[in-house]
């Protein structure tokens, strides 16, 4: 089921990369070819070392909710029926200051108002799970992490 | 190189703005063009006399419409402001450097915006497919509306500093206050309690309704001339003593999560600037106007210029201090959250009748008054001296 009608566009040179890897489920960001630090969201250059040679550098998909609001009406009207929903911001594993926008999902499919937001903590450990939106758009969204040691 | 200090050169000399309110029937272009006449008015200057134009970039009416609407003069100076709200303060420090470098004399800074109607919400507008950064890494999330932007960083926010939606509510009902002693206000007869805040519906939780700006139509203009110039008109001046432009490098509008610390203000860059221009210093002012399309806007504000230390400014908000009669008053004339919300424009003229001593919540002895514009996009700040 489509999340929304707002998608990116996937031909854009600096982000394909990304793009093309989670239609084939897989989480990468860059990794710069000048000095070998790690950057998202897909950029041109690298703020480091100002070099424009980068190598797509698959990470673990694990990480950290920075923050989250819940979103009340009025909403984009495609997003209408799911409201009140979570939105979050992820600090990947990684290194914590690259982030990306996204959902909690309860489950691999599931609808962005799935998770009860009461549920959701600042630090909480999350993991990525990938949700088909588009032919060509495969977006990145986030399981709860449980515990170590539990069931 | 010579450079040209821009201090005590310029002063605001005459102040407009409309009506507030919803569903006007005149265009953007009338609008600007009543409140720029009303400014020009005030000021006893004539039509003619104006040879500089300084709006935002996103102003739909040209500025061949308005020359030629007005009879203003032929123009030597005209330019734009970036960046939505956080181009409001900059307008001033355009026509200020316009006059003080020669290339104008009577310049007009000026917004006029029809905000009310729910389809001309920007976020409303976005497009089915997204390619800019910020919206890329966004909005196919549904994190689309300024107030989700904002509530995402004002949670970070609590998380760090044990900031709570009742420091939310002490900007709320104190800009509140202010709006109610003000008959332009939107929100003029309109009081809120404590628990009017507490009890509001959710926008963007924790955010609700009550930290959101109003949606207004409205036009707003100012007119600056020479320091000289000014000593010879009917308004007693209100000069800029200094003022900035700045933003942090990298920083995106509002949804700012791709920075090492999306908490450190857009504005630090800007601040820097003004105080190192300034005589008067934070511990000076008598008396502040923050843009406040959002309430949590105020508490960045309130640590990027240094008014109290960073993770201090939810406790600032305590014991009436941001209310008129406490130690830092805050948009004595309700600002966006009570007032109106023409992106901003309104701290400016808000700013110059606390000069004047014409406001109609006015702080005694306000010989000077701080104006910023959002923090959260690439801003700009001026103070205003007697």
């Amino acid at each position: 089921m489509p999340v929304g009608p707002i998608l990116p566009a996937t031909d854009d040179p600096d982000s394909a990369g990304f793009w093309a890897a989670t239609r084939e489920g897989k989480f990468v960001v860059q990794k710069c070819g000048g000095c070998g630090e790690l950057r998202f969201p897909p950029r041109p250059f690298c703020k480091y070392c100002q070099s424009n040679d980068f190598s797509w550098h698959p990470v673990s998909g694990r990480g950290r909710i920075w923050s989250f609001a819940i979103a009340h009406k009025p909403v984009y009207p495609a997003l209408a029926d799911f409201a009140p929903f979570p939105i979050v911001i992820v600090e990947l594993e990684e290194k914590p200051t690259l982030r990306i926008s996204g959902n909690v999902l309860a489950a691999p499919g599931a609808a962005i108002n799935s998770v009860d937001p009461a549920k959701l903590r600042i630090g909480q450990p999350v993991h990525v799970t990938f949700q088909q939106v588009a032919e060509d758009v495969v977006l990145p969204q986030w399981l709860l992490t449980p515990p170590p040691g539990a069931a | 190189m010579d450079t040209i200090s821009l201090k005590d050169r310029t002063a605001i000399v005459g102040i407009g703005q409309t009506k507030f309110g919803k569903g006007f029937t005149q265009s953007e272009e009338a609008l600007g063009c009543e409140a720029i006449k009303m400014a020009l008015d005030d000021a006893g200057l004539k039509a003619s006399e104006v040879n500089g134009l300084v709006s935002y970039m996103m102003q739909t009416a040209e500025e061949d419409e308005i020359t030629g609407a007005l009879g203003l003069g032929d123009l030597t100076y005209f330019t734009r402001t970036p960046s939505g709200g956080g181009g409001a303060a900059a307008t001033v420090g355009q026509a200020a450097m316009a006059i003080a470098t020669g290339q104008a004399d009577v310049v007009v800074a000026w917004r006029s915006r029809k905000r009310s109607a729910a389809a001309s919400r920007v976020w409303m507008q976005t497009q089915p497919r997204v390619v800019h950064l910020r919206e890329m890494w966004t909005t196919p999330w549904g994190v689309l509306r300024p107030a989700d932007h904002v509530a995402m960083l004002f949670r970070r926010y609590m998380h760090l500093y044990d900031a709570t939606r009742e420091h939310l509510a002490n900007i709320a009902t104190a800009f509140r206050a202010h709006a109610n002693r003000n008959p332009a206000a939107l929100m003029y007869d309109k009081p809120m309690t404590r628990d009017d805040y507490m009890n509001a519906r959710l926008i963007s939780d924790p955010l609700c309704l009550f930290d959101c700006c109003l949606e207004t139509d409205a036009a707003l203009a100012v007119v600056l001339v020479s320091a000289e110039r000014a000593k010879d008109l009917k308004q007693k001046p209100a000069y800029i003593h200094a003022i900035a432009q700045g933003v942090t490098s990298g920083s995106t509008m509002m949804a700012n999560f791709f920075v090492d610390d999306p908490l450190h203000s857009q504005a630090n860059p800007c601040a820097e600037s003004l105080w190192r221009q300034s005589d008067i210093k934070a511990k000076d002012i008598k008396v502040a106007q923050m843009y406040d399309a959002f309430s949590p806007e105020i508490l960045m504000c309130l640590e990027a210029y240094g008014f109290c230390g960073k993770g201090e400014a939810a406790a600032f908000t305590e014991n009436g201090n941001i209310q008129l009669g406490g130690k830092l008053p805050i948009n004595t004339g309700g600002g966006g959250l009570s007032e109106c919300y023409i992106h901003g424009f309104n701290m400016i003229n808000e700013g110059v009748k606390q000069i004047r001593g014409t406001s109609t919540s006015q702080v005694d002895d306000a010989d000077n008054c701080f104006v910023c514009a959002s923090d959260l996009n690439p801003t700009g700040a001026f103070i205003l001296r007697r």
